[in-house]
C-alpha cells in the first residue's frame, strides 16, 4: 500500500520533461525522426494489408506491378476503349494519350483532357512507351469478403460469446478480488500465490480431461464451454481489481458497515460505484480476449461453423480463399477494424499495462 | 494505509482489559464471510485447474480414445515409454526449442528497445507515439498471422520486393525450414505492446538522483543504461521473461493458422503445441494427449522453477519502493 503511494509520488516528477537545456532541443528532431522512421518499419504490415486489399487480383499476379492498386488507365472515346500511354512530346515533356490508331512509325494519339482537338500524330515505334496507370481501387473486395466470410453471422456469435463471457469474468473477479482485498481471508497468502500460478500452468495441461468432461455432458458444439469457465473469476482480472481495491479508502466501507450495511450491500452500493473505470478496464480485456480466442472455439466448435466466432472464421476464409490475397486482406481488415477502432477511443485504459511484477510483495 | 493500521493494532501488546480483543474475533468471522466472495474462484480452481491435473495425469496411464468408444484401459506406463522414443515428440521439442532461442531474447529487447526510445526526453508526440507502437498488440492474432503471410509472401510480398530493391534475391520464407523461424519471429514483434509499456513505465521509475550520479561521475550512456538502468529494470525483464516463456510453451495459433497445422515446411514448424493437438484433437488419442501435456507442465515447471532460481542472482528488487 505504502509502496504504490509512493510511486504514485515520484513518477510524474520523472515524467515531466527534465529542465530544458540546449542540448534537448537540438536533439529533439533526431530522436523523433528515428522513432518515426522505426514506426513505419513496424506498422509497414498494415500498409501492405490495405493496400492489397484494394487490388484486384491481375494487380496482385502481375509480377514487379505497381504496389498502389493501380490499372493501365483507359480513355472512352466514340464509343471505343483506348489504352492511354505514356508519350514523350517533342518538346521534352511527356503526355498521358490515349492511342487511337497504332503504327509502326507513326500512331494516332488523342489528349484524353481534350479530345475536341483531334487526333495527335506522334513519330516511334509505340511498342516502347509505357501504358499510364491510374488509380484504380476495388472497393467492392470489401463487401465480397463480408459476404464470403459470413461477417454479420461471425460478428454476432463473437459478441454473444464475449458479452455473457465479460459479464461472468466481471462479476466473478469483482467478488473474489473484494475477498481478497478486504477481508483476512483463511489461507488468503496461499491463494493469492495459487492464483498467480494458475498464469504459468500451461493450458493444454488441463485441456484434455476438460474437454472430455465436455463431450461427455454434451457441451461441444455449444457456446457453454466458451463461456461458463469465464464465470469462475481469472487471476489477470482478480490482481488488476484487488489493485484497484487497494486504492479505495477503507474508510469507506467501514462508514457503511456502521450504517448497517453488510459486505455485499458495502461492495455493491458503495465501492463499485467508485471503479466503474475499472470495471470498463476488465470488461475490454475480456472483450478482446473473446475476439482473439481461437484454440477453444476451434475445438469446440469444430463442426458448427454457424456458431464460431471472428478468429476462427477468420481462419477457415484463409483456407478457402487462400489463392486470393486480396480477399484474405479485406477480411483481415474486416476483421481487426473493429478492435482498433475501440482502441483508439479508449487508449488511457489499454496503456497502462499489466504488470503483475510487484505481486510478490 | 489502513491495512498497516489494522496490522500494527491486532499484533500490538494485548492487555487484559484491551476493547479490541472482541475484534480479533470480530476479524476471522469478517475473514469467513470473505471466503464466500473468494468461492467462486475457489470452486474454479478446483473444477479447471486441480481435478483436470490429476485427471490428465491418470489419462496418461491409460489408454483413454475418445472415437473408439471403448471403455479406457489402464496400460500403465505405456504412454510414457512411447514418449521417451517417440521421433515427432523429440523434433517438436526440438522445434520449439530452436524458436524460443530466437523468440526469447527478441522479446525481452525489441520491447526494451522501443521503451528506450519511447521515455527519451527529446521524443515528440510521446503518446502519440506510445499508443501507435501498441497498436497491433490489440490486433487479432489471427488477422497479423495473415498480414504477415502476405508481408513475407515470396512473390508478391512486400519483404522480398524491398530485398529487391538493394539487389537481394529473398527466400521463401514461410516455405523455408530455416527462413521461416526469423518470419515467425517477426510475426511475434507485434505482441510486445504490453511488455513495452511495463519496461516504459519501469524505466521511468528510475530515481533520477541515480542518473544525476552517474553522469557527475562521467559515466557514457551505454554504462549508464548497463549499470543503472538495467538493474533497476530488472523485476520488469524477469517477468516479460516469464511471460514470454509461457507463451512459447504454449506456442501454437500462429504455426497452425501459416500452414494449415501441417507443421511444413519439411517439419520445420511442427511445434510441441502443433503436435499435442494433432495427437488429442486430430486422432482423439486422449491418453497419449494427456502424456504429452503433463510432460510440457514438467518441462515448464523445471524451466521456470530455474527461472525463479537464476532470479536471485540477477533481478534487484530493492529499487522498488
Amino acid at each position: 500500500m505504502a509502496t504504490t503511494l509512493e510511486k504514485k509520488k515520484t513518477r510524474p516528477a520523472i515524467l515531466a520533461p527534465e529542465p530544458k537545456h540546449t542540448k534537448r532541443r537540438k536533439g529533439s528532431w533526431l530522436a523523433t525522426g528515428i522513432t518515426a522512421f522505426v514506426l513505419f518499419i513496424f506498422l509497414l504490415p498494415l500498409g501492405y494489408m490495405l493496400v492489397t486489399s484494394v487490388k484486384s487480383e491481375q494487380m496482385i499476379t502481375q509480377v514487379g506491378g505497381p504496389i498502389l492498386p493501380r490499372s493501365p488507365a483507359t480513355f472512352e472515346y466514340e464509343g471505343e476503349l483506348l489504352d492511354i500511354y505514356t508519350v514523350p512530346m517533342p518538346d521534352g515533356s511527356e503526355m498521358d494519350l490515349a492511342m487511337l490508331q497504332p503504327g509502326r512509325q507513326v500512331s494516332q494519339f488523342i489528349d484524353p483532357s481534350n479530345p475536341e482537338a483531334g487526333p495527335i500524330e506522334w513519330e516511334g515505334n509505340w511498342r516502347g512507351l509505357p501504358p499510364a496507370y491510374e488509380l484504380d481501387p476495388q472497393w467492392q473486395n470489401f463487401p465480397r469478403a463480408w459476404d464470403l466470410m459470413e461477417f454479420p453471422l461471425l460478428l454476432r456469435n463473437t459478441l454473444v460469446i464475449a458479452g455473457l463471457g465479460t459479464i461472468g469474468a466481471v462479476a466473478s473477479s469483482v467478488l473474489v478480488a473484494y475477498g481478497l482485498a478486504r477481508f483476512r481471508v483463511p489461507f488468503g497468502r496461499s491463494i493469492m500465490v495459487v492464483l498467480i500460478a494458475t498464469i504459468i500452468l500451461p493450458r493444454f495441461v488441463t485441456l484434455v480431461p476438460t474437454y472430455a468432461l465436455f463431450v461427455r455432458i454434451g457441451w461441444v458444439d455449444t457456446w457453454l464451454p466458451l463461456i461458463v469457465p469465464h464465470f469462475f473469476a481469472n487471476a489477470f482480472n482478480v490482481f488488476l481489481l484487488r489493485q484497484y481495491f487497494l486504492t479505495i479508502p477503507k474508510e469507506l466501507d467501514e462508514a457503511a458497515t456502521i450504517d448497517g450495511a453488510g459486505p455485499f450491500r458495502t461492495l455493491w452500493s458503495v465501492i463499485l460505484p467508485q471503479m466503474k473505470a475499472a470495471l470498463v478496464a476488465v470488461s475490454l480485456f475480456h472483450f478482446y480476449f473473446a475476439w482473439n480466442d481461437f484454440f477453444e472455439p476451434m475445438i469446440y466448435l469444430s463442426t458448427r461453423p454457424d456458431l464460431q466466432p471472428i478468429s476462427v472464421g477468420l481462419r477457415t476464409f484463409n483456407t478457402l480463399y487462400d489463392s486470393q490475397p486480396n480477399l484474405i486482406q479485406s477480411g483481415a481488415l474486416l476483421a481487426l477494424i473493429i478492435p482498433v477502432v475501440i482502441f483508439l477511443f479508449a487508449q488511457r485504459i489499454f496503456l497502462q499495462g499489466i504488470d503483475l511484477s510487484g505481486v510478490q510483495k | 494505509m489502513a491495512v498497516t493500521v489494522d496490522k500494527g493494532v491486532a499484533g500490538g501488546p494485548a492487555t487484559p482489559f484491551d476493547p479490541r480483543r472482541s475484534r480479533v474475533s470480530l476479524d476471522e468471522r469478517r475473514g469467513r464471510s470473505g471466503l464466500w466472495f473468494v468461492m467462486p474462484w475457489i470452486v474454479g480452481f478446483f473444477l479447471w485447474y486441480a481435478i483436470p491435473m490429476v485427471a490428465s495425469l491418470w489419462f496418461s496411464f491409460t489408454d483413454f480414445n475418445l472415437v473408439s468408444g471403448e471403455p479406457a484401459e489402464f496400460i500403465g506406463l505405456d504412454n510414457w515409454q512411447k514418449l521417451l522414443s517417440d521421433p515427432e515428440v523429440r523434433q517438436s521439442a526440438m522445434v520449439t526449442i530452436k524458436y524460443g532461442a530466437i523468440a526469447l531474447p527478441v522479446a525481452i529487447l525489441f520491447p526494451m528497445f522501443l521503451a528506450y526510445l519511447l521515455v527519451s526526453a527529446r521524443l515528440r508526440w510521446r503518446e502519440g507515439f506510445r499508443a501507435l507502437f501498441f497498436m497491433p498488440s490489440i490486433i487479432p492474432f489471427v488477422a497479423a498471422v495473415l498480414i504477415f503471410g502476405g508481408m513475407f509472401n515470396g512473390q508478391i510480398g512486400w519483404v522480398n520486393r524491398m530485398l529487391a530493391v538493394v539487389g537481394i534475391d529473398g527466400p521463401n520464407w514461410f516455405l523455408d525450414s530455416t527462413w521461416v523461424y526469423p518470419a515467425l519471429v517477426f510475426i511475434g514483434l507485434w505482441g510486445v505492446g504490453n511488455a513495452m509499456l511495463i519496461f516504459i513505465a519501469s524505466m521511468n521509475s528510475v530515481p533520477a538522483t541515480l542518473y544525476d550520479a552517474a553522469r557527475i561521475d562521467g559515466a557514457s550512456q551505454w554504462s549508464i543504461f548497463v549499470h543503472v538502468t538495467l538493474p533497476v529494470i530488472s523485476p520488469v525483464i524477469f517477468y516479460n521473461l516469464v511471460i514470454a516463456l509461457i507463451g512459447i510453451f504454449n506456442y501454437f495459433l500462429v504455426p497452425f493458422v501459416l500452414n494449415n497445422g501441417s507443421g511444413d515446411p519439411n517439419g520445420a514448424t511442427l511445434f510441441y503445441a502443433l503436435y499435442f493437438f494433432r495427437v488429442g484433437f486430430r486422432l482423439f488419442d486422449m491418453g497419449y494427449a494427456a502424456t504429452l501435456a503433463w510432460a510440457l507442465f514438467i518441462f515448464a515447471v523445471v524451466v521456470t522453477g530455474l527461472l525463479f532460481w537464476s532470479a536471485r542472482y540477477w533481478v534487484h528488487y530493492e529499487f522498488e519502493g
